[in-house]
């Protein structure tokens, strides 16, 4: 009987795993074969040994995707949470329309972000330089990635808000009032007592934001293709872009297989820092 | 007493919040203005592209969709989200069930747990150009290569939120349904899916939502097939609208309206699956 009970749940699980492994495992084990050769797409190729990764390693255009998505997801990690806090504690707030507005605020997070890339495009292209009377901030190498930054914040921050809300409804009123006891209001309340209770939706949103914007792809698409001058290719971007199309197809996948290591890396640290946090809870 | 309850509302943040809504609405507002309005309105000052249309025509939202093909990348997603979302439910509660009842036991079902939830680490850029020489391989590179590498990469989130789940589902219950004959596969089906329902709502959401607004995987894996989904149209057709913005806001707005109407629907289970997902 147990015998048998065991083999069902075999039965349920092999299939599965098979299928993992043929769309996971297996392109991912391919991707760090590819990364050995000088293939181009198409046609033959060498094995080439470590040459992409040493080339890697000097590759200017490589080089500036890193920094350009380290930048835009520190920046934007950062701009998010600071904001979706404060858009948090308003709305749990004693507001009046708090479900109508909560429901209108969360309407970024369901739009896709390719579409909202588009529309924000035209925003940066004619809208604002019309205002400001400058000319367009996507055309401009040195700030393009400001827009980007807006245009990611803009559909996190619904995200991130309702999660930091749902933190903030495990606060159990009491605490408050016990808090005012001791003089905690305002500004003291919220750093000593509602911010180390919410600590843990403090990470996983900082874990969220920084993944996701790790990847990000749809907005540059959207708003300014790579350019100007290269100046705003994330990884993801350049990999697509001149591993699909550009004939790089061995090079840029050693670029994903160092991409997959950093954020292997990052996430692993990151679920550490989390769990270590959930322990003290 | 109403009187008390009127003056317990903070005004000063319910003003703020609803001055701040500008920020979420202006861009749907834009976009909603210049869909409706013929090139020869909007005249070179901001007033004549953020001003109400002279007449309300569909004009527009006829064109783009010939353009855009509408109805085909309007059916191809549905069918994309659609498929995905009832076999992720089918086959992603089963691997939850399977490894969630296991795992403690068995070194193989956990070794299996963390095998797939450790692929929530393997960004997409990794497997894309193997996937696409894979699913032109083995001719999948269509709906059907979609859908299936879908259901592989949310597997790992959603077998961890099927087989966490489960710990508040007792053992009892399945074991009575086993006193009484029913196997495995029938218990699963007649007693623990059932159960599972608030996180089939989960699950359900955060699919649908990701395969709806989705474009690299379709884009890489569809890629010259003449198939499109519908934010891929909006990327495909780009350069057919030229400089013809109007013709492209409505097709935008075409693109942002099913689930946008999807929302106002159902606003609350899709506000609970998000965070369900993110918190659980």
């Amino acid at each position: 009987m147990g015998d048998k009970r065991q083999r069902t749940y075999y039965l349920m699980l092999i299939p599965i795993l098979i299928l993992f492994f043929c769309f996971n495992t297996l392109p991912l084990l391919r991707g760090f074969f590819y990364s050995f050769t000088n293939f181009r797409g198409f046609g033959g190729y060498d094995m080439v040994g470590l040459r992409n990764y040493i080339d890697l390693f000097q590759d200017a255009r490589v080089g500036n995707s890193y920094l350009f998505t380290f930048k835009l997801a520190l920046v934007s990690t950062l701009a998010v949470n600071v904001i979706s806090l404060a858009m948090a504690l308003a709305l749990n707030s004693k507001i009046k329309f708090k479900s109508a507005l909560r429901g209108l605020y969360f309407i970024p997070n369901i739009l896709g972000s390719l579409v909202v890339g588009y529309i924000f495009n035209y925003f940066f292209t004619y809208i604002v330089p019309f205002l400001t009377n400058t000319t367009s901030i996507l055309a401009d190498a040195k700030w393009a990635w400001v827009a980007i930054v807006i245009v990611c914040a803009w559909q996190s921050i619904a995200m991130n808000t309702i999660i930091y809300i749902s933190g903030l409804q495990t606060v159990p009123e009491d605490v408050y009032e016990a808090g005012s006891l001791d003089g905690a209001t305002g500004w003291n309340q919220f750093r000593y007592l509602t911010f180390p209770l919410i600590m843990p939706f403090f990470t996983i949103n900082m874990v969220l934001c920084m993944k996701n914007f790790m990847m990000v792809f749809d907005q540059i698409m959207a708003l300014t293709n790579g350019g100007p001058a290269q100046s705003t290719e994330s990884i993801s971007f350049l990999i697509y872009n001149n591993g699909m199309a550009g004939g790089q197809f061995g090079f840029q996948s050693a670029n994903a297989v160092i991409f997959f290591i950093l954020i292997v890396t990052i996430s692993v640290l990151q679920t550490r820092f989390l769990s270590s946090r959930e322990e003290q809870l | 007493m109403p009187e008390n309850v009127k003056e317990r509302y903070n005004w000063p943040v319910t003003i703020l919040l609803i001055l701040g809504l500008i920020t979420v609405l202006f861009p749907l507002y834009m976009t909603i203005v210049i869909a409706f309005k013929q090139p020869s309105e909007m005249t070179n000052s901001i007033q004549g592209i953020l001003s109400l249309p002279a007449h309300w025509s569909l004009e527009n939202f006829r064109q783009a969709m010939e353009v855009t093909d509408f109805w085909h990348s309007l059916g191809n997603s549905f069918l994309i989200t659609a498929v995905t979302m009832v076999l992720t439910i089918l086959i992603h509660s089963v691997a939850g069930y399977a490894v969630g009842r296991m795992k403690d036991s068995n070194k193989f079902f956990n070794l299996a747990y963390y095998y797939i939830t450790s692929g929530m680490f393997v960004p997409f850029a990794i497997l894309m150009m193997p996937l696409v020489k894979q699913t032109a391989q083995m001719h999948i590179d269509n709906l059907v290569g979609v859908i299936l590498c879908y259901l592989v990469f949310y597997m790992p989130m959603n077998v961890m939120l099927y087989s966490g789940y489960l710990k508040n589902i007792p053992v009892a219950l399945e074991e009575a349904a086993r006193v009484d004959g029913a196997s495995t596969w029938t218990t699963f089906w007649q007693v623990i899916f059932p159960l599972m329902k608030p996180m089939h709502a989960t699950v359900a959401v955060l699919t649908a939502l990701g395969t709806w607004n989705d474009v690299m995987t379709p884009l890489v894996i569809m890629s010259g097939g003449g198939m499109n989904t519908l934010p891929l149209a909006q990327l495909t057709f780009q350069t057919q609208f030229g400089t013809n913005y109007n013709l492209a806001f409505a097709s935008y707005l075409l693109a942002l309206l099913p689930i946008l109407i999807f929302y106002l629907f159902a606003q609350k289970q899709i506000i609970n699956g998000v965070v369900n997902g993110a918190v659980k």
